[in-house]
């Protein structure tokens, strides 16, 4: 879809290749962006309907987002400027209509918004009362490997995604991610996962020998002696509901 | 090329300045020339370990300022003629070491010494960084302990992060374990981790293990290193590092507990 595309990202990519970088270059992309389907005129229910869809993850935070605002009746116009500013004030960076009524136009341009044409949903879904943009067309945040031991005091954060580590997290060391981690080695020192508020992230771990272990904000420490159910061997840490659960990896 | 060698550990008293005097007069011994340098501004000991001490008039922080030069303040051991020793300043703190300062002298020292051994303070204070900053090798001098393997998990982290080679994104600093004051029998006894288990938690190959022994401590009081001393267990261990270092292949020793035998009793060790 002919969205507009951030510049800086091409400013910066021809400046690190040294050659003499031009001030400013338009580039056609097609980039991923997320649909925003607005279902009423009330501004108040579009804010509930938004805030309890974007308040728990960080995922769309920040996202830019392109209205498709088809469910709404033509004749009454919008009010673009206040739908802008309520997006703004949910954490999302409205950037255009998608394929709207003639009539609209002249509001839509004039709350600052492009008028986007053409592009079509990553997957169909049924309508439902809460739309949330759709799922698998954000860019994906890379996963981040980690192939030399995390020392004590050390600290690793992969933001965004998830944490790969293939020597081991030695005692004092801490590892973060806002995705799930993985510990192909012993971990003997602290694992955080989601630690964004995602509370189905998960820790997976050859060899638990951990200080703590948390997911979504949800911690246990591994203090007295058998208090880890999984010392020592492979574990799978989840939480279910409240409880951050540590089963053993490969049992049923 | 000259190579610099940092001894460090994190944790005090670990063997760190016994090991850098030992190890510079094993590479003396074996026909190199060698310098030590005492990074403890502030609470030298390097001096007293060399036996030395008495001689020392200009020292690391007087070549660093200008206030001397690097042949006034360089010692000649009285044992080997091809080993030097750089002492530290007893009466200045570690915020006179610079990078600077410490990058030109050690490049002087490049020079005309085949080793320079770095003998770093404990902790992870300036006077640790500098010692391991300009590092080409490591030895991380650990006792079977676990609060001495932490810290030293803790340095070779820094020696990972913090290090000119680091920084550089040049080759990596050569990390050595070398495990001291180990009794193997009370690692029998479950009082101290095995070496086994020390290699297997920080991960790096294994140089040498120094058994304790009452050897240490009467060479330190006497101010000769203990790798002299080739009659005694650390002696030898030592001289057997050394040797590994240098490219050799010597079978590790002093692992297992020790058999007295009937005359071995009569006579002792």
């Amino acid at each position: 879809m002919p969205a507009k595309a951030p510049p800086s990202r091409d400013l910066f990519d021809t400046a690190q290749q040294g050659e003499m970088p031009p001030a400013a270059e338009l580039r056609g992309t097609v980039l991923p962006l997320p649909l925003l389907r607005v279902h009423e005129h009330d501004l108040a229910a579009v804010r509930r309907a938004l805030e309890s869809a974007v308040s728990g993850s960080s995922f769309f935070s920040h996202a830019p987002v392109v209205l498709d605002l088809s469910p709404l009746e033509e004749k009454m116009v919008p009010d673009f400027a206040a739908l802008t500013a309520l997006l703004r004030e949910c954490r999302l960076i409205p950037v255009g209509v998608k394929e709207p009524p003639e009539a609209w136009r002249e509001g839509i341009l004039e709350a600052g918004l492009a008028i986007v044409e053409g592009g079509h949903e990553a997957s169909p879904r049924t309508p439902s009362q809460t739309p949330p943009p759709a799922p698998s067309a954000p860019v994906p945040t890379p996963t981040l490997v980690v192939e030399q031991p995390v020392r004590s005091g050390q600290q690793i954060y992969a933001r965004g995604g998830d944490l790969i580590l293939l020597a081991a997290v030695n005692a004092g060391a801490e590892v973060i991610a806002d995705g799930n981690i993985h510990v192909y080695a012993p971990l003997r020192g602290r694992a955080l996962a989601g630690v964004q508020g995602n509370t189905s992230a998960r820790i997976f771990v050859q060899t638990l020998e951990a200080e703590l272990v948390a997911v979504a904000g949800v911690f246990r420490v591994f203090d007295e002696p058998g208090s880890n159910p999984c010392a020592g061997r492979s574990a799978c840490i989840a939480l279910r509901g409240e409880q951050l659960v540590i089963d053993e990896l490969g049992r049923d | 090329m000259s190579k610099i060698i940092v001894v460090t550990s994190g944790k005090g008293g670990v063997g760190k300045t016994t090991t850098s005097a030992s190890f510079a007069s094993g590479l003396a011994m074996r026909g190199h020339s060698a310098v030590v340098i005492d990074f403890d501004v502030g609470l030298r000991n390097l001096d007293l370990i060399m036996g030395c001490e008495r001689r020392v008039v200009y020292d690391f922080v007087n070549v660093i300022n200008g206030e001397a030069t690097l042949r006034q303040a360089l010692i000649k051991d009285k044992r080997l003629d091809n080993l030097s020793i750089l002492p530290a300043s007893q009466t200045r703190d570690k915020e006179a070491l610079s990078k600077e300062g410490v990058g030109k002298v050690l490049d002087e020292l490049r020079e005309s010494f085949d080793y320079i051994v770095c003998d770093s303070p404990a902790g992870i204070e300036r006077g640790a960084l500098m010692a391991l900053y300009y590092a080409d090798e490591a030895l991380v001098v650990t006792n079977p302990e676990v609060s001495s393997v932490r810290d030293s998990d803790r340095i070779l982290g820094i020696l990972g992060a913090k290090s000119k080679r680091a920084e550089e994104g040049a080759e990596p600093i050569r990390e050595h374990l070398l495990v001291t004051r180990y009794s193997p029998q009370r690692v029998d006894q479950g009082e101290m981790l095995g070496v086994e288990d020390i290699r297997e938690l920080l991960g790096i190959p294994l140089l040498g293990v120094v058994p304790e022994s009452e050897a240490v401590l009467q060479a330190s009081n006497a101010g000769v290193p203990v790798i002299h001393d080739s009659d005694s267990s650390s002696g030898q261990a030592y001289a057997d590092a050394v040797a590994r270092f240098l490219g050799e292949e010597v079978p590790m020793r002093f692992l297992e507990p020790e058999k007295k035998g009937f005359l071995k009793r009569i006579f002792g060790t």
